[in-house]
């Protein structure tokens, strides 16, 4: 259903007892939803909106695994309520290629090898794409620091961190 | 060679979906009509179950079904890899903290939570055992029923095997010197970013199962037993797991969720939290006492070594880990007499299981670390006294397995000139090195089906698990080589068992070798095809033509395989399909059941940095060098490689379960068990291969997973000591027991 140029979604939850409406624009898209006061953004990416690239693990903020930006800045998306994010611009990892075309960190992170399960890729895509756009040319330390809360257990960590480097290298996006 | 053939660093398979969030792992699937199920734990580790009422559960909305114990067949079924001793749910007792006792399924993951906790246990706690010492202890209760153990002179204790193994006479070897030391290994757990989830949908024939499982024929075979259903009617989808390492090997809740679906008549999904992933699956910790018996010349007399593992509650797959990883615990050297004694204890703690390295880590800290003690005690460099004892190309360096199949002493040499060893060593800093090696497969079986399509692509079924490793990168490789198609011509497809050939694992870094020869053996046996296709057009001896890498080679000219692929399939079309089987026998009499496959192969060296104040301790360098026989893809090896080098310094500088008195892990989630993260690296981490295209595989590959794990810690540890004088037996050497060594522990140079 589309309501005043938005995609209205889980009309069922609507009318779920406690269920309050809120507003996302996510990844470039209005989307109007209303939701659960104790769920999170990411239980209405992914079982709302269907949007699974953010990953389940830790849920307590550690892992990094559901990363996504809210308004331009790194948040886990499993400690934001779903409420908190009424009326924010959200960009998960299935926004980041345009148009079919991968990002250049999505694209250095395949020549590099750094995607090996996967699991944590997406999360790690979302924090070193919010370090480019704060510091475009930022330093191994630097690099390290901005990614430390994104757990990669394949331990991929030189090929994501030369990724990023590579990228920061041809300019920064 | 070819920008995407054998040896390439060609992009990973499956890689555009992982950089997107296309890559559907199983919590990412969903079905219609689905239940979401919750497990019911207690808070305890061992209990006598009184009573169980599922009633105010039930009385959730959304709620459907709330299952125990007595809704299952009875008695209630079991299953495992070894023993088939772990029940569907707790039978009467649970025997460890997090064993569910019931479960739930409602319409909502809210409603599913708060019904699970409502349902009301009534139990009593029981004396329960959670240590080596306390298992052992003969007035100790027993984890296992021993009426499970019929005919088992053990039965009546906490021991489930005891395995030995033992060449030469160790009493009767004089020795110049003997050094005796207990080592410690913690217990870790895998912590893969994906926790393990579960679906199970009835369909009209029987039932479908998704898990993060990583052999899903395995999974299969169990699920059919135990539900009574023939193999045909179990089908297993397995997508690509979020990392795995060995934790997702073999069933954990498959067949509870497939009775709940079977019950309901609906699809049933279980995620686990993290948390409940930590109490699934867990390397087993371990108590080694290595006595090494030297010459005065630095040959060894014997090696004598007893480790003992503590497994949890129920098997799993801990005994083979205990036999398989206790076996080569002498090392790769040349050993007149030796001694392993591996014990396997149960305990009331969370079942131990598969972890890279498949309990040789445990060995391998104890052996290489006495190693360097005996050094010491003769005044030998450590590294000099390695390759002075080093098996040679083709030494049985176990009587009775696989000879030395690799120039070793060119790895170890590699490692050593990396780090610099012999070279002055910088105020402050110390360095180490070790040796690891481990068993490959020791049995297995393999099948793939290759099928060249009309147009010249190709489709290459194979049922292992990609579960980070690149074994769906290798496999087209194999394909595009043999075939000449490009290799984004080359689809593989894998993970159900609907679809794929039987595999018998993904396990022991078997893949490449087992089933990269069956994918081999496949397209060759296409080659074999083309030619036959070739004779039959041209009207010539196919014994005159040769099929390489996508050409056709008559006596006369040469063919694209395409052109003779289009002349000879005609106007129908259709495509040529080639099996291949791999299969690695049983051997009878053999300690293990079959000899090594091949040896992964790694030395590992080190320098550090001890921080006194603190305790702190920083990897200044970190050397891996493996044999790896052949690098089908540099690119994969190198991050298998690395990331195996950084998980061993895991357990070896932060990772452990603490446990309270009442058997509950106290660091149960990811705030207070670390892994490392970017921020707990070498400030260098170096990584070489040695290739000498002298393993079983493809090309002369060999596996190579698990090697650059093996050795992490004594490696670390003897870094530690050299920098700081501390000696350090107990892992991990967090910053805490550091400081502790050097301000009142044992110091010596």
């Amino acid at each position: 259903m589309n309501v005043n140029g938005m995609d209205e979604v889980n009309e069922e939850a609507r009318g779920a007892q406690g269920a309050i409406p809120i507003r996302l624009a996510v990844n470039g898209r209005q989307r109007a939803l209303a939701v659960l006061p104790h769920h999170t953004l990411l239980d209405v990416l992914r079982d709302d909106l269907g949007l699974t690239g953010a990953k389940e693990c830790c849920l307590v903020g550690e892992c990094g695994a559901c990363t996504v930006l809210v308004d331009g800045r790194t948040v886990d998306a499993c400690l934001v309520l779903a409420v908190e994010a009424d009326g924010a611009e959200v960009l998960t990892v299935e926004g980041l290629a345009g148009h079919g075309r991968l990002s250049r960190l999505q694209e250095a992170f395949l020549e590099k090898g750094a995607a090996q399960c996967g699991f944590c890729i997406p999360g790690q895509l979302l924090s070193a794409q919010a370090l480019l756009d704060a510091n475009p040319h930022p330093t191994l330390p630097e690099v390290q620091e901005a990614m430390a809360g994104n757990l990669c257990r394949c331990a991929g960590y030189e090929q994501i961190t030369e990724a990023i480097l590579d990228v920061a290298a041809e300019g920064g996006r | 060679m070819r920008a995407d053939g054998v040896g390439a660093a060609a992009p990973r398979g499956g890689g555009h979906d992982r950089v997107t969030g296309r890559q559907a792992y199983v919590a990412d699937i969903h079905l219609p009509d689905e239940l979401h199920a919750k497990l019911v734990t207690l808070d305890c580790a061992r209990a006598r179950i009184r009573s169980v009422d599922v009633g105010p559960a039930l009385a959730v909305p959304g709620v459907r079904l709330a299952i125990t114990a007595a809704d299952l067949p009875q008695p209630v079924p079991r299953f495992g890899p070894q023993f088939e001793d772990r029940p569907v749910l707790a039978a009467g007792e649970t025997k460890y903290h997090g064993e569910p006792v019931a479960a739930v399924a409602a319409e909502t993951r809210d409603a599913a939570e708060a019904a699970a906790r409502l349902v009301r246990v009534e139990y009593e706690e029981l004396p329960a055992v959670f240590t080596i010492d306390g298992a052992l202890d003969p007035a100790a209760p027993l984890v296992q029923d021993a009426a499970l153990r019929p005919g088992d002179p053990l039965a009546g204790t906490n021991v489930l095997r005891e395995h030995r193994v033992a060449w030469g006479d160790v009493d009767a070897a004089p020795a110049d010197v003997v050094v005796e030391h207990v080592y410690t290994f913690p217990m870790v757990t895998q912590f893969a970013i994906e926790p393990h989830a579960f679906i199970a949908a009835p369909d009209e024939d029987g039932i479908v199962v998704w898990s993060t499982i990583q052999h899903p024929y395995w999974l299969q075979r169990v699920l059919a037993r135990l539900l009574g259903l023939p193999l045909s009617r179990v089908r297993v989808v397995a997508p690509d797991p979020g990392g795995a390492f060995g934790g997702k090997q073999h069933a954990k809740y498959e067949p509870l969720v497939a009775f709940m679906a079977l019950r309901a008549g609906r699809p049933v999904r279980l995620v686990l939290s993290l948390e409940e992933t930590f109490q699934a699956v867990r390397r087993a910790s371990a108590r080694v006492r290595v006595r090494t018996g030297m010459h005065a010349d630095g040959t060894f007399a014997f090696q004598d070594v007893a480790a003992d593992y503590l497994i949890g509650a129920y098997a799993d797959i801990a005994d083979r880990v205990v036999s398989k990883g206790s076996y080569p615990a002498c090392g790769p050297y040349r050993i007149p007499a030796a001694r392993v004694v591996g014990r396997s204890i149960l305990s009331h703690t969370p079942p131990s299981t598969a972890f890279r390295g498949f309990g040789n880590p445990q060995v391998n800290w104890a052996v290489e670390s006495n190693i360097d003690e005996a050094a010491r005690a003769l005044g030998i460099d450590a590294l000099e006294l390695r390759l002075r004892n080093l098996a040679r190309p083709g030494e049985a360096f176990i009587p009775f397995d696989t000879p030395a199949d690799g120039r070793w002493e060119e790895t170890v040499r590699a490692a050593a000139r990396a780090i610099g060893w012999g070279d002055p060593v910088p105020p402050g800093r110390g360095r180490g090195l070790a040796i690891g090696i481990k068993s490959g497969p020791t049995t297995g079986l393999s099948y793939a089906t290759v099928r060249l399509l009309a147009d010249g692509s190709v489709v290459v079924h194979a049922g292992t698990s990609d579960m980070g490793q690149g074994a769906r990168t290798i496999f087209a490789q194999i394909a595009a080589e043999e075939l000449g198609a490009p290799l984004d011509w080359v689809t593989v497809v894998m993970g159900d068992t609907a679809v794929v050939p039987y595999d018998a694992q993904t396990s022991a870094s078997r893949s490449s070798v087992l089933m990269g020869t069956a994918v081999l053996r496949a397209c060759r046996e296409i080659q074999g095809r083309l030619r036959a296709m070739a004779a039959r057009i041209e009207g010539i001896d196919e014994a005159s033509i040769v099929v390489e890498r996508g050409t056709v080679r008559l006596p006369d000219r040469e063919l694209p395989v395409l052109d003779v692929l289009r002349r000879g399939l005609g106007r129908l079309g259709g495509e040529l399909i080639g099996n291949g089987e791999m299969r690695k026998e049983e051997e009878p009499g053999h300690p293990l059941g079959g000899s090594a496959a091949f040896w992964e192969f790694n030395c590992t060296a080190v320098e550090a940095e001890v921080d006194a104040e603190t305790g702190d301790v920083t990897l200044v360098r970190h050397v891996t060098v493996s044999d790896v026989g052949r690098a089908i893809n540099p690119l994969q090896v190198r991050a298998q490689d690395e990331g195996a080098a950084i998980m061993g310094l895991g357990h070896t500088l932060m990772e452990q379960y603490i446990f309270d008195d009442g058997g509950r892990i106290r660091n149960l989630g990811a705030i207070d068990y670390r892994i490392p993260t970017s921020m707990d690296l070498p400030l260098e981490l170096h990584s070489e291969i040695v290739e000498n295209a002298d393993g079983p595989g493809p090309y002369g590959a060999k596996g190579m997973s698990e090697g650059a794990l093996l050795c992490v810690a004594p490696a670390v540890a003897a870094a530690v000591r050299h920098a700081s004088g501390a000696v350090i037996r107990d892992l991990p050497l967090s910053p805490e027991r550091v400081w502790h060594a050097l301000h009142s522990g044992e110091r010596q140079p």
